[in-house]
Formats: C-alpha cells, sequence, structure tokens
C-alpha cells in the first residue's frame, strides 16, 4: 500500500513536471541561471560580482573594456589625456539616452562623479578617483575631468559598472538605489531578491538593437540544480563557479562551456607585520617550499594556470621567471634554518568558508605542503563576513584569500601596495621600491614603459614574499546550443549578451 | 476554556523573550550590513564614508537605541524595513510564506497519507517479514538527508530524462493552483518521505501499545471485529503520540525546509531567514525569526486542542 500510494503520487507529479516544462514561452527571452543574486541595485555602492554583472547589463559607464581589456567608448565617443595626463576630456555620444528617453548630458556625468566623490554617499570606488579636483562642463556633450596628479590608471578605472552614470535627477529625488534609470542596453522590469528578476530591452539604447525580448533570471542557488536545468533545457545560459560542476557540462550534447581565466587571483597572505613573517627568510622559504601547480591541481583538479602578482594579460609575465616559482624544498629548509628556525613553527591560517568553494583543501594542500619544511598550520575556517571582518583588521596569521583584480595594475594593487594604500593594514608590508614602482607606474602613459615598471614591481613583490601568489581561476558560463554571439571576457563582463541571438 | 486564554496570555512573554535573544544574537555573530555588502571592497571605505553608511543601515546606535527603536514598532505592527529588499520585513514574509506554508501542508498531507496506513497496518503485522520490511524502509527514510534524495531524483531526472520541474521561477497558488501543486510536488514528496518515515515508526508503536491495553481486549472479547477494534477504538488514541510528532515536524517546516528549498530554488520563509543572515540584514532575520516562533506557538496550541478532541480524557483545564 505505501509503495503503490508513493508511485501514484509521484508518476503524477512527473506528469504535470513534464506538461509545465514543454511550455512554450510567449516572448523570445533568454533564460539565464546563476547561483547568486545581485545584492542592490545603486551601481555605485555595489561591489558582488554578481551586482556588478547585473549593473553592466542596465547601466553604462563612459567607456567600456572589450575582450582585450581595451578601452572602448560606451557613453563617451571619444576622450582626450591633455596636460602630462592631469586633464581629461570626454565628448559623450548625442545619442546616448537613458530608459526613460530623456539624454545623457555632461550635467549627469558631473552629478555621477560627485555623487561617487562625496564621502556621504559611501561609494566604494572612490578611493580610485581621489586625482579629480574638479569637473567643467562647456556645453551639453562634454565633459573636462582637472587632475590633481597625473593618473593613466583613472581612465580604466572609469570603464567599472562602479563608475555608471545615472541620471542627475535620479540624484537629486534620492532615487538611485530604488529604482533602475540607467542608458545600458536592457532595463530592470522586475526583481525579488534571491529568486528572480526581468530584464527588458531599453528601446532607447544607443549601442544598437537587442535581438530578443528580454532576459530571465533564475537564481538556482545549488550549482548542481544549475546543471540540471540546463541538461533539462529549462535554462539556456548559466554562469557556474565550482570547477566540479562546470567540467560536467561538456560531456552534455547541446553544451558549451566557456571557460575564461579572470584577473582575479588565489593567494596565500603572510601577515609580514607579525612575527616570525615580518623575517624575510621565512617568508622566502614558504614561497619556496609550496608547489603552486600542485596545489592547483589538487584543489582545483588543476582548472586555472599558475600567476605572478599580475593577472591581466597585457602585463603578465612568464611566472617561471620569478623567484622560487619551482618548488625548491632544498633551499626552503636553507632558509628556515637562516632565519633560526630549523625546527619550524607553528602558526594558522584563516580561510572563509566556501568562498571560494575550494578555500578549505586549497589550505590543507598549503598546510601538507608547508608541513615538509617544520611549519605546522592550524586550520581556521569562518564564515564569509566574519572572514572579512578578520582580513580586514588583518587580524591573522596567514589567510587564504581570492582577491579581485583589475584590469590595471595600478588601480589592482594600489590599496595594498603603495604607502597610502587603504589596505596597507591587510598588506602588512611596504618598502620604498614598491612604493616608487607604484606611483612610476601610475605617472607613465607609454604603454611600454609601464610594462617594464610593472615588470620590475611584479619581480620585488615575488623576491619580497609578503605574499604567495598562487593561481588564476577560471570563470565558466555554460549555454545552451541555441545562443550564439556571446564573448567572455577575463573580467566575467557579460555585456555580450546584448549581442546574442537565440534560435 | 481559560486553558485556551492562559496560553495565549503567555504568546506575547514569549516573543518577548524570542525577540531578545534573536536580537543578541545576530549581533554576537562578527560582521554587519557593510561588510556584507560590499566584501573586502569595505575596507576602502573612509571612517566618514562608514558612518554614513551605518547611518543608512540603521546600525548607527547603540544595542539599548536599536532594539527599543525595534521593539516599539514591531509593538505597532512595523517590524521594519529589510536592507537587502528595501521593503518593510513584514512585505517580504507576506510574499515568502504562502509557498512555506503550501509546502509544509503538502508534506504533512503525504506524510500521514503514506505513514499512518503503513504504521497501522505493520502494527497488525508484527514481526512478520511485511512489518520487517516496512520498518527498514522506514528507517532508510528517518535516516537519509533529504537533500540526498532530493539530488538524486533531480540528477535521474534530468540527465536521464531531460525533464525537471520548473525551477527559479515559482508559481503562486492563488495564480495557478495546479501548475503551484505541480511544481511543489516533488520537494513536497522528498520532504514527505522522511516525514513518513517518522509518521510510521511512530502510528506502529503507538498502536501496538495501544493494542495491549484493556478497552481493546475488552471489546475483542465482545466480539467486535478485528477491523473495528482497530479503526474505531484504537486509532483515536493511538493518534496521540502521530499528533505530537506531526505538530512538531509541521512546526519545523513552517520555519522552512531551507535545504529543500535551497536545492528547488524555492523562495520559501527559510532561504529569506538564511540569506538574511549572510547578509546581516537585521530587521529581517529578528522579524522572520519571530514569525516562526509565533507559528510554533500557534501549531503546538492546535496540537493540544487536537488532544481534547482525540481523547476525552484529557482535560486542558486541569494542566
Amino acid at each position: 500500500m505505501t509503495f503503490l500510494n508513493a508511485t501514484r503520487l509521484s508518476g503524477l507529479a512527473l506528469a504535470a513536471c513534464g506538461a509545465l516544462a514543454a511550455m512554450p514561452a510567449s516572448a523570445e527571452v533568454l533564460r539565464f541561471a546563476w547561483a547568486q543574486d545581485a545584492t542592490g541595485i545603486d551601481p555605485h555602492k555595489q561591489t558582488a560580482f554578481p551586482s556588478l554583472r547585473l549593473m553592466e547589463l542596465v547601466y553604462e559607464p563612459l567607456v567600456r573594456l572589450d575582450a582585450d581589456l581595451n578601452i572602448v567608448s560606451a557613453i563617451a565617443e571619444s576622450w582626450e589625456f591633455t596636460n602630462d595626463s592631469q586633464t581629461l576630456t570626454f565628448k559623450l555620444d548625442p545619442d546616448a539616452k537613458f530608459s526613460d528617453g530623456t539624454q545623457v548630458t555632461a550635467a549627469d556625468v558631473k552629478a555621477t562623479f560627485e555623487r561617487i566623490l562625496d564621502e556621504a554617499t559611501g561609494a566604494s570606488a572612490r578611493a580610485n578617483f581621489g586625482a579629480i579636483a574638479s569637473i567643467d562642463t562647456p556645453d551639453d556633450l562634454t565633459v573636462v575631468f582637472n587632475l590633481s596628479l597625473a593618473d593613466v590608471p583613472l581612465l580604466t578605472a572609469m570603464s567599472s559598472a562602479n563608475a555608471s552614470i545615472v541620471p542627475a535627477a535620479a540624484i537629486a529625488d534620492g532615487s538611485v538605489g530604488t529604482s533602475v534609470v540607467g542608458s545600458g542596453p536592457f532595463t530592470l522590469t522586475a526583481w525579488e531578491p534571491n529568486s528572480r528578476a526581468s530584464l527588458g530591452v531599453n528601446e532607447h539604447w544607443a549601442g544598437g538593437d537587442v535581438s530578443y525580448d528580454g532576459i530571465e533570471i533564475s537564481v538556482l542557488p545549488d550549482e548542481s540544480a544549475i546543471l540540471a536545468s540546463l541538461r533539462a533545457g529549462q535554462t539556456d545560459f548559466a554562469l557556474l563557479n565550482d570547477p566540479l560542476i562546470a567540467t560536467l557540462v561538456p560531456s552534455q550534447a547541446g553544451l558549451t562551456l566557456n571557460r575564461t581565466p579572470q584577473l582575479s587571483y588565489h593567494v596565500l597572505q603572510l601577515n609580514a607585520s607579525r612575527p616570525p613573517f615580518d623575517n624575510l627568510a621565512v617568508r622566502q622559504a614558504i614561497s619556496c617550499a609550496i608547489d603552486r601547480q600542485d596545489v592547483l591541481d589538487t584543489a582545483m583538479i588543476g582548472e586555472g594556470s599558475v600567476t605572478g602578482p599580475l593577472t591581466m594579460p597585457a602585463y603578465r609575465t612568464d611566472p617561471a621567471n620569478l623567484f622560487c616559482y619551482e618548488q625548491d624544498i632544498e633551499q626552503a629548509r636553507a632558509l628556515m634554518a637562516e632565519a633560526g628556525f630549523a625546527d619550524g613553527f607553528s602558526t594558522t591560517v584563516v580561510v572563509a568558508t566556501g568562498e571560494p568553494p575550494t578555500a578549505a583543501s586549497e589550505a590543507q594542500v598549503i598546510q601538507s605542503q608547508l608541513a615538509e619544511i617544520g611549519i605546522s598550520i592550524d586550520i581556521k575556517m569562518m564564515e564569509l563576513s566574519v572572514y572579512v571582518d578578520t582580513w580586514l583588521k588583518g587580524d591573522f596569521d596567514m589567510a587564504v584569500a581570492l582577491n579581485g583584480g583589475q584590469p590595471d595594475p595600478f588601480t589592482m594593487y594600489n590599496r595594498y601596495w603603495t604607502k597610502a594604500g587603504n589596505l596597507q593594514g591587510v598588506a602588512g608590508y611596504i618598502d620604498d621600491e614598491l612604493d616608487e614602482l607604484m606611483q612610476a607606474g601610475r605617472a607613465e602613459s607609454d604603454l611600454d614603459a609601464r610594462r617594464e615598471i610593472f615588470a620590475a614591481f611584479e619581480a620585488h613583490l615575488a623576491e619580497a614574499a609578503p605574499w604567495v601568489w598562487l593561481y588564476t581561476a577560471y570563470a565558466y558560463s555554460a549555454l545552451r546550443d541555441n545562443v550564439t554571439g556571446f564573448v567572455p571576457t577575463p573580467q566575467g563582463s557579460l555585456f555580450s549578451l546584448s549581442s546574442v541571438t537565440l534560435n | 476554556m481559560t486553558y485556551f486564554l492562559r496560553r495565549l496570555v503567555t504568546f506575547p512573554l514569549i516573543m518577548l523573550g524570542v525577540s531578545i535573544l534573536v536580537f543578541v544574537a545576530i549581533r554576537l555573530i562578527p560582521g554587519d550590513a557593510i561588510t556584507a555588502m560590499l566584501g573586502t571592497e569595505s575596507g576602502l571605505l573612509t571612517p566618514a564614508q562608514r558612518a554614513s553608511l551605518a547611518a543608512y543601515f540603521g546600525i548607527d546606535q547603540n544595542w539599548f537605541v536599536q532594539y527599543g527603536r525595534w521593539i516599539w514598532g514591531v509593538v505597532q505592527g512595523d517590524f521594519g524595513l529589510s536592507t537587502t529588499f528595501g521593503r518593510p520585513v513584514l512585505d517580504v514574509i507576506g510574499d515568502r510564506f504562502p509557498m512555506t506554508l503550501q509546502l509544509a501542508v503538502m508534506s504533512l498531507v503525504i506524510a500521514l497519507i503514506i505513514g499512518l496506513p503503513a504504521g497501522i497496518y505493520a502494527a497488525t503485522r508484527q514481526d512478520r517479514l511485511s512489518d520487517i520490511i516496512l520498518r527498514i524502509v522506514a528507517m532508510i527514510g528517518q535516516s537519509t538527508p533529504n537533500f540526498v534524495i532530493g539530488l538524486v531524483i533531480i540528477y535521474i531526472l534530468s540527465a536521464g530524462f531531460g525533464i525537471l520541474p520548473v525551477m527559479g521561477r515559482p508559481v503562486r497558488f492563488l495564480d495557478d493552483p495546479l501548475g503551484s501543486l505541480a511544481q511543489l510536488s516533488l520537494p513536497a514528496l522528498i520532504l514527505g518521505f522522511s516525514f513518513a518515515a517518522s509518521v510510521t515508526r511512530i502510528s506502529r508503536s503507538s498502536m501496538l501499545d495501544v493494542l495491549g491495553e484493556d478497552y481493546v481486549r475488552t471489546a475483542r472479547a465482545k466480539g467486535v471485529k478485528r477491523r473495528n477494534v482497530i479503526w474505531k477504538h484504537a486509532l483515536r488514541n493511538a493518534l496521540i503520540p502521530v499528533v505530537t510528532l506531526s505538530g512538531v515536524e509541521f512546526g519545523y517546516l513552517l520555519g522552512g525546509a531551507v535545504i529543500v528549498e535551497q536545492i528547488f530554488a524555492l523562495p520559501g520563509l527559510g532561504r529569506v531567514v538564511l540569506e538574511a543572515i549572510g547578509q546581516r540584514d537585521y530587521a529581517m532575520v529578528q522579524g522572520s525569526i519571530l514569525f516562526i516562533a509565533l507559528n510554533f506557538l500557534v501549531v503546538n496550541l492546535l496540537v493540544d486542542l487536537l488532544y481534547v478532541a482525540l481523547d476525552p480524557r484529557i482535560r486542558l483545564e486541569g494542566r
């Protein structure tokens, strides 16, 4: 009787489910799934990865980065550095319009940057715009940023979704953050946090026509459920984080997986402001004792590539040339002895639970590798917010971290490796050479000369070994064969969803 | 109905205790709404920026002021604003609770439909093969975590048959009752499976107890048919432990079956609480926990009233 009841019920359920799944969609929408939703809709305050992805689709910054991280036009048609890189002038696209049909003017740009620079806003990108002394708007389509010092990376910082242009009117009435009026390809028509969102097409978008009617975003918190919904044909496009799930996608007919190396990097941070990590030889010994490829293979099933500090394609060099990038236990033991720790020592490493999903296994591999040179490690797992708090206070011996990357080395490392950097307390280490190289790189506008400066910066950083850079991972996007034209980028941008076609 | 009244009077006191407990508990966890939202980027904020965000999130005052402001609002029916949703907490609960309630009711129905007859059947066949098989199945059902069953079923359906209940686009019962029942049937079955296993085990053992009692033997001796003895005389009394168990389980389900909601991407109450804790959305956590506590109290009261209906010998007034 038990079994009869159960089968009858589940049979009914299955029939009903099947009928639902087969229901045709009335409009042509891209069905999109991801595990984490945006945490808010104020483009200047949100920094979480999913929030930035959503913002890019509905808002536009002045400039944008293409798949090779070159700066291309968005709201601005053209731009020019003059006067020793101390004045930056933008000409706006006269066709750029917000989703309510009003034109994007110089006044909107000025109001936006004043909002970002206003301390009361709490805008997270404010630190990148410190060089802006004043903003002139000679006419409706011209914006002039007057800088207090030469700041070449400023232009790249302006390509971020955190520098999206919002209407001056929305700033004035305080509706940024409660309603979305942007000049991007899509509009947000409905949003239930952590459940679903609907994007419609912005008819006024200056960038061209979108060939379909909108995007239905579903938040499926379990990534194996995302894979299941791709298989069942319920999802056309999905973002995945877990390499174990993502690598199953290609084995499925009708599905394609994009693997894109990311700018963000996995790193073992040593707290050089605390003994014994204030000892250069100890830090170098750790750097020599770690087999980065082995960590990558064991913790991430090899999904990624070993990296030095610079992860952006334009500046990346062959890590084999950096200090001790091949594991060298003999040298590590010698360095430990030199530092007076021939018998090793005990220490702790802080790790965030599930962020990234492989963090705990990374810590375990590192633990076993460092045991070989006598360092015994206690792994402290923490919930993400607790970890972030501890991390920000610099209250750790070692930390396994996944830190965000930027297309420009200065913007990426300004916070850690300059004397005025606002995360100096987290980095716990600085020397004159690092600071000087960073300042030189900031002011230099010639690309080849910048590459040289930052290559020297990278080599010095690897040798001083305040941190042990491990590897960059991939961002994964999975799509069904009916979606064509998506171009993944190293920043994980979804902007090219505006130019895909659905068949 | 003085018992009923007395219980109702204790409600506010219990709720007050819960409110203080949850208020303090969530604040004891390090991290606040700002670090939760900005992550490591919150290190880039200047003190003035941080202060203005703290004021925005209402975490700029000390705990006493915060608690006072919140509880005064609650008394007036205002549970505050959720910072992640940007909407009143009660609105969000009102949005999410119907799905959780529906899921809980469906699981309860499945559990009773399967578990009760199975338990009684097993009790009447004590130690025979069918009893042993049922007991083994119930044991497996109780001890297998429901997310394992859920994932296995999802895998079989999607990889084997290419079908799946629509996930991530929840259908509301009031909009489309049949569609909503269909969508929730799989998660309800999975939740109901282990629930049914518990019901089977408890109804079997309580039926065995009751079958050994004097009045049952008397009834048998008077020549009442075996079927009637079980269904008319014994069942009412055997039901009491089943009601207790079901009440507790149902109360838990109303708090949200977090893992099943997570796997099936159902925006129920459980996920709201979980995500609100992760985001340090204090008002949302406090409001929904209070709401869940109230559910428990109401369910418990109903269970007590059901006792009286089942067994008139139980007099609530005297307890």
